[in-house]
């Protein structure tokens, strides 16, 4: 095990480093508030991350949780502010909707035999070209339920606020660890990600697994996108563009390996803080633009690769791994 | 209907692939706390008998029948229930995993739905030391050597079925020491009364483990025996439906002038990979090159293919200083290898006979000179027939074919650029009888037409049938280079043994 848990330690060991040369620079960033307003801030990129998990312990990838993200944004404004639906009914039909969407992602991807990459490709245009069929424009959702959530936080010594979207992140990681390391479910991701023939010969439900794989997937982006309407209070068609490749970005540099296999929902968890930390820093800073996010991410994931590819290649009968990588 | 005492039998199963009859009416019955050998020529049926038995395939007639009870296996999983379990020539676990969890995948004990994995692997212990491994559980499962895998999969097994094992060639990656722990794990398990059915192209373990044995030829069962009242001749007869002899008949050979000298290597070697060797190889001549699995053959080959790339010595091609820092140097040399690993490193499976075939050489003559596709079939078609590689079409994916026939596609593949000396890394490993006397005839040709060759083996009855000179390796070492009437298994056995300090495990 300790050959992946690698990886992880290095994805922490960056993030302590490059939070504490932040907080030397400006001290501010050491505060409740900062630390309050990361979870917030990255609440819909984590609970979309832990899905991504998943998927690419699977050995697959979802290109679709960004547009799942916007139709969900869409599809709940709609129905709460046009249909005048209680928002937890617009959730759970969100959702639905969601699991639907995923499950037939995994059927398509596990009975064509199909790479993951093509069908969720289909899946993202197919997301958001139906989120602005049904509208173009921004739908604000006013409801007290809104307001209820936005009030409902933990205020923390030093002005912090833990607020109700940033605890439910915690909570999905939580979860999704427990699911992954310690499930049978679990078990059979990793196995599929490993080796599909092998796993199929031991008797793992592979077609049961993928289907609920990409199914979590979806799920979890429409959670993401319950929480961005929740943190912008609309829903807007062409909402979180581009949201499954920052997803992937943390996935990877938290020290899962991109083909699947190897890797830990709590390295998602750093790797999503270690973007919401570059964020933070330029916010903090000022006067660079934030396009710097980009390429600070940019070349923490090519540093990462390369890491990944020197530790699998570098333990000798892991060979198999290193080639698939 | 329990008159027959067999604890899995198979009833008059057809399996039919397109227009080609894999199974003809077969008939095949295994008795508790027996070993069953299947034996048969590559694509004689064994597998597709397997698959059926253990329902990764559906009969299209017949009946699978457990304890005389007719069943349908929908899939392996499901007739792991039955209490069949199967071990596969590759290890189909999972590297990425620990070894607990390769033991008890989908079986895992759970409290509260969470899986119990102090539990896990503390359970995982015992069922090792039954087995005669003690290695950490926890550890992942890539880490350990490809036998220590293979028992575990055969723990795994055992474990999760506990009626019926099937063994799909399991021996043919673990050396003797490895081998005789097999067969003590195999006999205490038939002694708890198990059925065994055990797939091998060593007669020679046929005859050291098995109680009956099943003979399928084309498709067709050709005749099951009891072990006490054959012989190996009966059952090579029975296998090719013809007679065969197996005489080494080499001595001969030895009398031969060496050619003048090709390739030099001295001092040549690559840290953590091989110790620096010396050899010298003649036109017309083949080397083998004898060792247990692990101890540097593979890595040898692959320094001298350049496919890794030496970082001590040098080597002279006819006698001029060069350097063969990849396959492509190598190509352009005259060289040629057929790996170890045929799929994964030799056939392009997806691709067809024929172009499998010109691939290196197509390689050889680069981007803009492209082979025209009535070029292509001249040379597939050439070697095809030099070759007797059977298949029905040139055009069909090489997947498709057996694998003595996929060896015959690489060796044609490597002739074809017309090479001037030709690795095989176990060129025999996993081909049927007949295949083997063909892929070493050939051998015995190219030598004839004064190519060099490097054959690495670990059959030790077989490099000793071809090989000019043998050199031994062991612990990534050549220790020594057998001469004359020196190249005798006895011989070369001691060589390998002398000073061993433990197989790779």
């Amino acid at each position: 095990m300790s050959r992946s848990l690698r990886p992880l330690l290095a994805t922490a060991v960056i993030f302590a480093i490059a939070y504490g040369l932040s907080v030397m620079q400006f001290p501010g960033m050491f505060s409740t508030r900062v630390l309050g307003n990361f979870l917030t801030d990255n609440a819909f990129l984590g609970i979309t991350a832990v899905g991504m998990t998943f998927v690419i312990l699977s050995g697959g990838i979802d290109l679709s949780v960004g547009a799942v993200i916007g139709f969900t944004g869409v599809l709940v404004a709609v129905l709460i502010s046009w249909m005048g639906l209680h928002p937890l009914v617009a959730f759970a039909i969100a959702l639905i909707v969601a699991a639907v969407f995923g499950g037939l992602m995994g059927l398509a991807i596990h009975a064509l035999e199909v790479p993951s990459f093509i069908v969720t490709l289909a899946g993202m245009f197919l997301a958001r070209g139906g989120a602005s069929v049904i509208t173009q424009d921004s739908v604000p959702i006013n409801h007290p339920f809104y307001d209820w959530i936005s009030d409902l936080l933990i205020r923390l010594p030093g002005g912090g606020r833990l607020s109700f979207i940033g605890l439910l992140m915690i909570a999905v990681f939580v979860v999704g660890a427990l699911v992954a390391h310690r499930t049978r479910f679990g078990s059979y991701v990793y196995a599929l990600g490993g080796n599909t023939v092998s796993a199929s010969l031991m008797g793992v439900p592979v077609a049961r697994t993928t289907v609920a794989v990409y199914m979590l997937s979806s799920v979890l982006a429409a959670l993401a996108g319950i929480v961005f309407s929740l943190y912008t209070s609309a829903g807007y068609p062409l909402a979180a563009v581009g949201v499954e490749l920052d997803a992937i970005s943390a996935v990877v540099i938290g020290g899962t390996l991109l083909a699947g296999g190897y890797g830990f929902v709590l390295g998602t968890f750093i790797g999503v803080m270690l973007l919401g930390l570059v964020q933070t820093y330029i916010i903090f800073d000022g006067t660079l633009s934030s396009w710097w996010t980009k390429i600070v991410i940019g070349v923490l994931l090519f540093l990462f690769i390369v890491l990944q590819r020197l530790i699998f290649a570098a333990s000798a009968p892991g060979e198999k791994v290193a080639e698939k990588a | 209907m329990s008159e027959t005492g067999y604890v899995l039998e198979a009833r008059g199963v057809v399996k039919v692939f397109g227009n080609h009859v894999a199974l003809d009416k077969v008939n095949f019955g295994l008795m508790p706390g027996e070993v069953h050998a299947l034996l048969g020529e590559n694509g004689a049926g064994k597998s597709t008998l397997i698959k059926v038995l253990t329902g990764a395939y559906q009969p299209d007639g017949g009946e699978v029948l457990v304890e005389s009870q007719p069943v349908t296996l929908n899939n392996p999983q499901h007739a792991q229930t039955y209490g069949i379990g199967t071990v596969y020539q590759e290890v189909n676990l999972l590297p990425n995993r620990s070894v607990a969890e390769n033991l008890y995948l989908g079986h895992q004990p759970t409290r509260y739905g969470f899986v119990d994995r102090r539990r896990m692997e503390r359970d995982a212990r015992t069922v090792l030391a039954r087995y005669g491994l003690d290695l950490d559980p926890g550890s992942e499962l890539g880490t350990h050597s490809v036998a220590v895998q293979q028992i575990v999969a055969i723990a795994r097994a055992v474990e999760l079925s506990g009626k019926v094992l099937i063994l799909d060639e399991p021996t043919a990656s673990l050396d003797r020491n490895e081998v005789e722990r097999l067969f003590d794990v195999v006999r205490s398990l038939k002694a708890q009364g198990l059925a065994v059915v055990f797939i091998t192209h060593f007669l020679d373990q046929v005859f050291a483990i098995a109680d009956r044995v099943t003979v399928l030829r084309n498709g067709r069962l050709i005749e099951t025996r009891a072990l006490t009242d054959v012989t190996r001749t009966d059952v090579v007869r029975l296998m090719l439906g013809k007679d065969i002899s197996f005489s080494g008949a080499t001595a001969l050979e030895e009398a031969r002038p060496a050619g003048e000298v090709l390739l030099d290597f001295r001092n040549y070697g690559r840290k953590r990979s091989v110790h620096p060797f010396n050899l010298t190889i003649h036109k017309g001549e083949v080397i083998g090159v004898a060792g247990l699995l692990g101890s540097g053959r593979t890595e040898m080959a692959r320094i001298m293919f350049g496919a890794d790339p030496a970082d001590e010595g040098e080597v002279r091609v006819a006698g001029q200083k060069t350097a063969i820092d990849n396959p492509t140097d190598a190509i352009s040399r005259g060289f040629g290898f057929c790996p170890e690993d045929r799929k994964a490193e030799g056939i392009f499976g997806e691709l067809s006979v024929r172009e499998n075939i010109v691939i290196a050489l197509q390689g050889k003559l680069g981007w803009f000179s492209a082979l025209n596709r009535d070029e292509q079939m001249e040379i597939a078609g050439r070697f095809g027939e030099a070759m007797d590689i059977r298949a029905a079409s040139l055009d069909m994916p090489v997947k498709l074919l057996s694998g003595g026939n996929q060896q015959k596609v690489i060796l044609s593949r490597w002739l074809a650029t017309d090479p001037a000396f030709l690795i095989l890394d176990e060129p025999t490993r996993g081909i049927d009888v007949g295949a083997h006397a063909e892929i070493v005839r050939t051998i015995n040709r190219l030598r004839d037409e004064g190519l060099a060759l490097v054959v690495i083996s670990s059959e030790l009855d077989e490099v000793v049938a071809y090989s000019s000179r043998i050199v031994v390796m062991r612990d990534r070492e050549m220790v020594a280079e057998l001469h004359g009437e020196n190249i005798n298994p006895g011989v070369i056995v001691q060589a390998i043994a002398s000073n061993q300090t433990g197989a790779s495990a």
